[in-house]
């Protein structure tokens, strides 16, 4: 309660980040110039702002979110899934759920759309350096994983073993299907797929994503885990990481929440006194632990 | 001249219309009648009657409207070419210089609040800026405490300054009412230097008189230093919270009537496409409601109003003041008075703090009741012109009375008359306890 001696911990305590200069209510109008059909539920959408000069100037840090708007029906926030190397366009993955989404999901090439980016805090990739990394995805949770593992992969030579579990229930509900090829082929990059059930056709691992993490059994050692997914296999993933003797200092995940304003005010974001938007939304297992249970 | 400023009743008007005449919006508590009555901040205009009463809802609306429009939107096809649309975003941050007068230490302290979450943060809040730079607040202070107001339990007074730039006290005069006017702030100051006001500072030791006589009407309070670490040592305790509101009917009314209160939502009116375009509002909301957090897929962290009275008396005593350092409640009592089922926040903390095994100092008292505040010294609701309006009540507790007339359990903190007496007096209030997760507290 010491104010006046030192500054609050809602400024302090926040990491240095790129933050969106300005009115950070105004979105920035934006063109929709690619739609991909992930999944029967998934869309992708790569959106360019008309300010030519802003878009080559917009710079971000993997993991850091937006607001994408569908004028008339509101906005919701997904993770730019593009990684900040990519300068002509943000990519962001949406699953269909609610009226945003469902309007989302109708817009096609050309539609105007707005963009309140970047907001959030980001991977703290700069403490893996000379680190194994094991990234963990599960369905629309690829999306975070993505941005951060493609940075990631841009620089390998700066970090250890970089290894990819990715889940889903069916092989539909692979999301970037297209770019499953290359992640499998390409020698920086250890990748494995599983699903839920048995499928004809498949020839990767079938089981839950923590069973055959623990199949896997990755050594914790001078290890990063990086995950990503629903909250149910979060839950389970963590458990079987803790059993794997990893640290919570070196589990790191990205929350998901109810958001309007993502940017540390409307109030309802919030676990205890962290707001997922400003304060998150990527938490070590660590810094989860020490927060009210309210996920 | 000294800085302090003097002002007769028989004065206020045009004072106030000095102030509008430097392009000022003045907002003044006033009557408002309907189904049940009540002192609301509207725009002054000459004529008008002025209310020195505590108003029923505080004058937050100043700096943070109920709804506002963030940005304006609207799609127009390229005449040159019908296949591209252009979309312009308009926003609308606007302020018009505006003066609260007679807004209580209460209500200014929370504005201060408010300020932390909306100009200090890594983002700052350019809607809620705009306004609070062109703002002035001219506080009453109280001449005493009342039933349900504990601004001393929070760090605040019946003459606390913060949140306010100019105080405004009471003080004797023969046939008259009288004020002194004490500059808080530099603009406040500049306000009273340019006004023709007279000086003050022969009454200044009135004044200083009337508000320690204000201080001595108030109860003893107790000692909330352990209230954060408490508060949140009940988090995971959720049928203590379950139990404090099993009364509530989550209707929100504590968060619409709090002064420090912030939370909103944004929502979309209109078709981009329409002749008038649409516009983005920004609207108070309340963690009070289900729907609050709830995600699209369903799930909702705080799904029942357990949680959700758990999240809004965590952030009031918990959570902001480890983000902010201070209490988000400046003890103005509303959510208390104005609560339809008789929930009281003050008994919510201290019984927080009696489960999590703390105490609160001094344990002279059995109930967190404020002693009855001299008729005499009670904050008249009164007119100053023109006499003949609506028969006013005589004191600020006749709102309380109106309402106790729908509801009767409403304002009444006495625990026997609330409809569930859950605790023995033994285990309540300042008494340390260690209180047991057991049935005996139940009806």
């Amino acid at each position: 309660m010491d104010a006046k001696t030192s500054l609050p911990r809602m400024v302090q305590g926040l990491s240095e980040r790129p933050s969106m200069p300005g009115n950070p209510y105004l979105p920035i109008p934006s063109t929709v110039i690619n739609v991909i059909s992930e999944t029967p539920r998934i869309k992708t959408f790569q959106v360019v702002f008309d300010d030519k000069e802003r878009m080559e100037h917009f710079t971000f840090e993997p993991g850091q979110v937006g607001q994408l708007s569908v004028f008339g029906a509101g906005e919701s926030t997904f993770v730019i899934n593009s990684p900040p190397s990519e300068k002509n366009y943000l990519q962001f993955s949406v699953m269909l759920a609610g009226e945003v989404t469902t309007a989302i999901h109708k817009l096609s090439v050309g539609d105007k759309v707005g963009v309140r980016a970047p907001l959030g805090n980001y991977f703290p990739y700069k403490d893996w350096a000379g680190k194994n990394i094991f990234f963990i995805g599960g369905g629309i949770g690829m999306a975070p994983i993505r941005t951060i593992m493609l940075h990631v992969l841009e620089h390998a030579k700066d970090y250890g073993k970089i290894s990819l579990l990715y889940g889903a229930r069916t092989p539909q509900d692979l999301t970037y299907q297209y770019e499953i090829p290359n992640w499998l082929e390409r020698p920086d990059l250890d990748c494995t797929l599983c699903i839920d059930v048995p499928a004809p056709g498949w020839e990767h691992k079938v089981g839950l994503l923590p069973n055959v993490l623990k199949e896997l059994n990755p050594s914790p050692d001078n290890t990063v885990a990086v995950l990503c997914g629903p909250p149910i296999m979060i839950k389970f993933t963590v458990q079987a990481l803790v059993e794997m003797k990893f640290t919570p200092e070196s589990i790191i995940t990205t929350l998901e929440k109810r958001m309007k304003c993502g940017i540390g005010i409307c109030g309802r974001c919030n676990i205890g006194g962290r707001y997922v938007c400003v304060d998150g939304p990527v938490f070590s297992w660590k810094e989860l632990q020490s927060l009210p249970q309210e996920l | 001249m000294s800085d302090y400023r003097y002002l007769q009743e028989q004065d206020i008007p045009s004072f106030l219309a000095a102030l509008r005449a430097l392009g000022n919006r003045v907002l003044v508590p006033t009557l408002q009648k309907g189904t049940k009555e009540s002192v609301v901040f509207t725009p002054w205009q000459e004529g008008d009657p002025v209310l020195v009463a505590k108003a029923t809802v505080p004058a937050k609306a100043a700096v943070l409207p109920s709804c506002e429009t963030l940005v304006t939107y609207k799609k127009t096809k390229n005449p040159d070419n019908y296949a591209e649309t252009s979309l312009t975003l308009t926003e609308t941050v606007e302020a018009e210089p505006t003066v609260v007068f007679a807004s209580r230490p209460c209500d200014a302290k929370g504005i201060a609040i408010l300020d932390n979450p909306y100009t200090k943060g890594i983002y700052k809040d350019p809607y809620y800026m705009a306004k609070r730079e062109k703002l002035v607040v001219i506080s009453l202070t109280c001449n005493s405490g009342c039933e349900t107001c504990f601004c001393h339990w929070v760090g605040g007074g019946p003459s606390s300054p913060e949140g306010s730039d100019i105080l405004m006290t009471e003080i004797p005069a023969e046939g008259t009412k009288a004020y002194v006017l004490q500059p808080i702030t530099a603009k406040g100051k500049e306000m009273l230097a340019k006004s023709a006001l007279k000086d003050g500072e022969s009454v200044v030791a009135l004044m200083n008189e009337a508000r320690k006589a204000a201080f001595a009407t108030l109860s003893p309070k107790p000692d909330l230093t352990e209230a954060p670490q408490k508060v949140a040592a009940c988090f995971a305790n959720l049928s203590f919270w379950a139990q404090e509101t099993e009364r509530c009917i989550s209707c929100g009314a504590c968060t619409y009537f709090c002064p420090t209160c912030y939370c909103f939502t944004i929502t979309d009116e209109g078709e981009p496409t329409s002749a008038q375009g649409g516009r983005r509002l920004r609207s108070w909301d309340t963690c009070m409601s289900s729907l609050f957090t709830r995600e699209a897929s369903g799930h909702n962290p705080r799904p029942s109003k357990a949680e959700r009275m758990r999240n809004r008396v965590s952030h009031k005593f918990a959570t902001y003041p480890e983000n902010w350092g201070i209490f988000s409640c400046s003890g103005c009592g509303r959510c208390i008075s104005q609560c339809p089922v008789g929930l009281d926040i003050r008994k919510i903390v201290l019984h927080a703090i009696a489960e999590a095994g703390g105490t609160v100092h001094p344990p002279k008292q059995e109930e967190a009741k404020p002693a009855k505040a001299a008729p005499v010294q009670a904050p008249k609701l009164e007119e100053v012109k023109p006499a003949k309006a609506a028969p006013a009540p005589k004191e600020d507790r006749a709102e309380a009375r109106a309402e106790g007339k729908q509801t009767p359990s409403a304002n009444d903190t006495e625990p026997a008359r609330s409809p569930a007496p859950r605790r023995t007096a033994k285990k309540r209030g300042f008494i340390k306890t260690s209180l047991k997760k057991s049935g005996t507290r139940r009806r």
